[in-house]
């Protein structure tokens, strides 16, 4: 994950293989069946419905998703930013030890920035148009070191500005969030984000609403920090690109769900669920035959008020007839997706191994543009 | 398909004059002298980062804005003031894609009446009825022609850009300007969007001038490329010229930023530092200097011409464009990454020629 360090060949770093999920038990972030339902007019939601990971510290999951995958809310749920009067969320969410749902509102403010912290897609809204940069930063420090002076808050905001790449930060400090460029508002963010030494951070689209040029710089200055500060990292994004590039493990979520989950490697290099093959065979890549079609998944993603029974997946899968009506009944669980190299690597899906890997192999891997 | 240009643009501008109060306090020079052809059937991507230039320059093709100067030919006529009831005529066969497609549809008119909208407006009459024939836009786009009587609402993201694309359809244009056709949407969305204007291109032999920041995107769709950098063309040629073998730094630096699906791992050995300045005050010389690892003083000085290399018809705006025998070895300096240097400076992380 250190992109600073050059490496001569120019080849990808060997990073080394290791389980998905080892023992969740020294994860810094423990999540178990994680449940987030919210009550509107229309019906009720299930936005996120049975959703279990863990992160631990030093290590990125990449989750990935569509629109209306539950993606965002499983984040929310983590930080405890949901409305308890209308959000109904059941299941276990751990940070550092500690159980977040059911706590209290002033005890998750107590976590929240400075144990776990959020980056948000758009930094402009989620800065203070009326305030400096720098007083915004200084804030989110003293609000969790109340002993601080304003001097010793202003000096952290400035190193911290000086940290991720911001020139002149002391004269930085006292500008406004309009007079900062897209990418240095994110770079601000991160440093707000990153004031208290959060051991975990969330990062929702941190980089979608900019160019790809900054994107990188902001990826890389990510992965620097988390290894300076051995941070805990999950990063929300619809980009399976960038997902290659940061993730250690990657969480496939469709209709509120899990369907698969595993290192980036087996998750990007051996997938397992028809969710994860459409996904990976409608990107269009910079290599491969740019002749070829894209396989696009037929369909759209679907309303997390009416989900599909059964599998949620199965309308717009190509298989789901192999499943039987299975796939229309039974909601398919979590479960290993083979033996040997695919340790950790769990998938839902109703299909047998055997036929995941003939149908990927005839179907997946020979077409498409993804290889 | 003839060689005579459809689409034959020189030195198009367009200045926004920025006041305060009522004085006028600076020009933002969005787009800058571009020259290019579009041929019939072809299709050429406009490609470049956010405040390039790239949308304005789509709008001013439609006219829908007014170049500053330069000059628009389309199909031997010159189109670049042309008053409303000379563009009537011309707008049948030069249509435009918007990005965004629950702002570009009317919410309160029915598919069937947006679709229609084109026809009436232009007295045309098709031989079955209106009604037959937005229902054979429909069918062609992919949608079910008995969702006729229904509203934009009751579609979702990606079949709303289809309404667009049947809209634009409807007067058998000869050139589309898509602007982002795709970014909007869902990513397995995407791909049906783009395949389906792939299928289109090619059976009604559209030409096709196609807005993206998505350089992926771009190379599953067009023929030609054309790179713009602060609202001057950088690079044009063909797809296998701006993909395999980019002269301009910029090409470079752009391509090597995308993460791509295919490669895990940190990629990219080229890292960029700093953004676009604005094109309130652009960097004299070459724009993109400012950025570039190979600048030398000449690039503050001179404005580097959009010319052919190779004799071929891929054109570098370069002084020192890759590939040729002054080549300048990138400086991967630590220090360049100092706070002072790094708004104004470029740095190669590391660079191994491929």
């Amino acid at each position: 994950m250190d992109s600073s360090e050059p490496s001569p060949s120019g080849e990808p770093d060997d990073r080394p293989v290791v389980p998905a999920q080892r023992s969740d038990q020294d994860a810094y972030l423990r999540v178990r069946d994680l449940r987030v339902r919210f009550d509107t007019e229309d019906g009720v939601v299930r936005a996120v419905d049975g959703v279990s990971f863990a992160v631990e510290r030093g290590r990125t999951l990449g989750i990935v998703g569509e629109s209306g995958s539950g993606k965002s809310v499983t984040s929310l749920a983590i930080l405890g930013l949901h409305d308890p009067k209308r959000t109904t969320i059941t299941g276990e969410i751990s940070v550092g030890g500690r159980q977040v749902v059911g706590l209290g509102d002033e005890e998750v403010r107590r976590l929240r920035g400075r144990d776990m912290a959020m980056i948000f897609q758009d930094p402009l809204s989620a800065l203070h148009p009326y305030y400096t940069v720098g007083r915004q930063i200084a804030e989110a420090y003293r609000v969790h070191h109340p002993k601080a002076n304003r001097r010793e808050a202003r000096q952290r905001a400035v190193d911290m500005l000086d940290r991720v790449g911001i020139p002149q930060p002391a004269r930085r400090f006292d500008q406004y969030p309009h007079e900062f460029s897209g990418g240095m508002r994110q770079r601000a963010m991160i440093a707000m984000s990153l004031v208290n030494d959060p051991a975990l951070l969330i990062a929702d689209e941190p980089t979608t609403a900019l160019d790809v040029t900054v994107q990188a710089q902001i990826l890389d200055l990510l992965a620097d920090l988390q290894a300076e500060f051995n941070s805990a990292i999950i990063l929300i994004t619809h980009d399976l690109g960038v997902v290659g590039q940061v993730a250690d493990d990657v969480l496939v979520m469709y209709g509120g769900r899990a369907v698969e989950r595993g290192s980036v490697e087996q998750v990007l290099r051996a997938p397992q669920h028809p969710y994860t093959w459409g996904l990976l065979s409608s990107v269009p890549s910079l290599h491969g035959d740019a002749d070829a079609d894209l396989v696009p998944i037929p369909g759209n993603p679907p309303s997390l008020i009416n989900l599909p029974p059964g599998c949620a997946f199965h309308p717009r899968c190509r298989y789901a007839d192999r499943a039987g009506s299975r796939s229309r009944t039974e909601v398919p669980e979590l479960r290993p997706a083979g033996e040997g190299d695919s340790a950790g690597h769990l998938v839902a899906c109703h299909l047998s191994a055997e036929e995941r890997a003939t149908f990927y192999a005839e179907d997946i891997a020979s077409v498409g543009v993804a290889r | 398909m003839t060689d005579e240009p459809l689409l034959r643009v020189r030195g198009l501008s367009k200045h926004f004059p920025v006041r305060q109060g009522l004085r006028a306090t600076g020009l933002v020079r969005a787009v800058d002298g571009l020259d290019f052809d579009v041929r019939p059937g072809e299709t050429l991507g406009l490609v470049g980062e956010s405040g390039c230039g790239k949308t304005t320059t789509g709008r001013m093709l439609v006219r829908l804005l007014e170049p500053t100067s330069g000059s628009i030919e389309f199909d031997g006529r010159d189109i670049t003031h042309a008053g409303r009831r000379e563009l009537r005529p011309l707008r049948q066969e030069l249509q435009i894609i918007f990005q965004d497609p629950y702002a570009s549809l009317n919410p309160r008119h029915t598919v069937g009446r947006i679709v229609a909208m084109p026809l009436q407006v232009n007295g045309i009459k098709p031989p079955g009825g209106i009604k037959a024939r937005v229902q054979e836009l429909l069918e062609l786009v992919g949608l079910n022609p008995e969702h006729y009587n229904r509203y934009p609402h009751e579609f979702s993201g990606g079949q709303r850009q289809r309404i667009g694309i049947a809209r634009a359809l409807a007067l058998r244009p000869k050139l589309i300007v898509a602007d982002e056709p795709v970014s909007a949407l869902d990513v397995s969305i995407q791909a049906q969007v783009v395949n389906l204007l792939r299928d289109l291109q090619r059976e009604l032999g559209l030409a096709f001038v196609f807005i993206a920041h998505d350089l992926a995107v771009v190379r599953h769709f067009c023929q030609r490329v054309a790179v713009m950098y602060l609202g001057r063309i950088v690079e044009i040629g063909d797809r296998a010229d701006i993909y395999e073998r980019p002269q301009h730094p910029y090409t470079r630096a752009l391509l090597s930023a995308i993460p791509d699906v295919t490669q895990l791992g940190p990629a990219g050995r080229i890292r960029l530092t700093g953004d676009v300045p604005t094109p309130l005050d652009p960097p004299s010389g070459c724009r993109f200097r400012t950025r570039c690892w190979k600048a030398q003083d000449i690039c503050a000085t001179e404005e580097p011409a959009l010319i052919p290399r190779d004799g071929g018809s891929q054109a570098t705006a370069c002084h020192f464009p890759e590939g040729e025998a002054a080549r300048t070895s990138p400086e991967g300096e630590a220090d360049s990454t100092s706070p002072e240097a790094a708004e104004s400076t470029a740095q190669v992380v590391e660079e191994v020629p491929s």
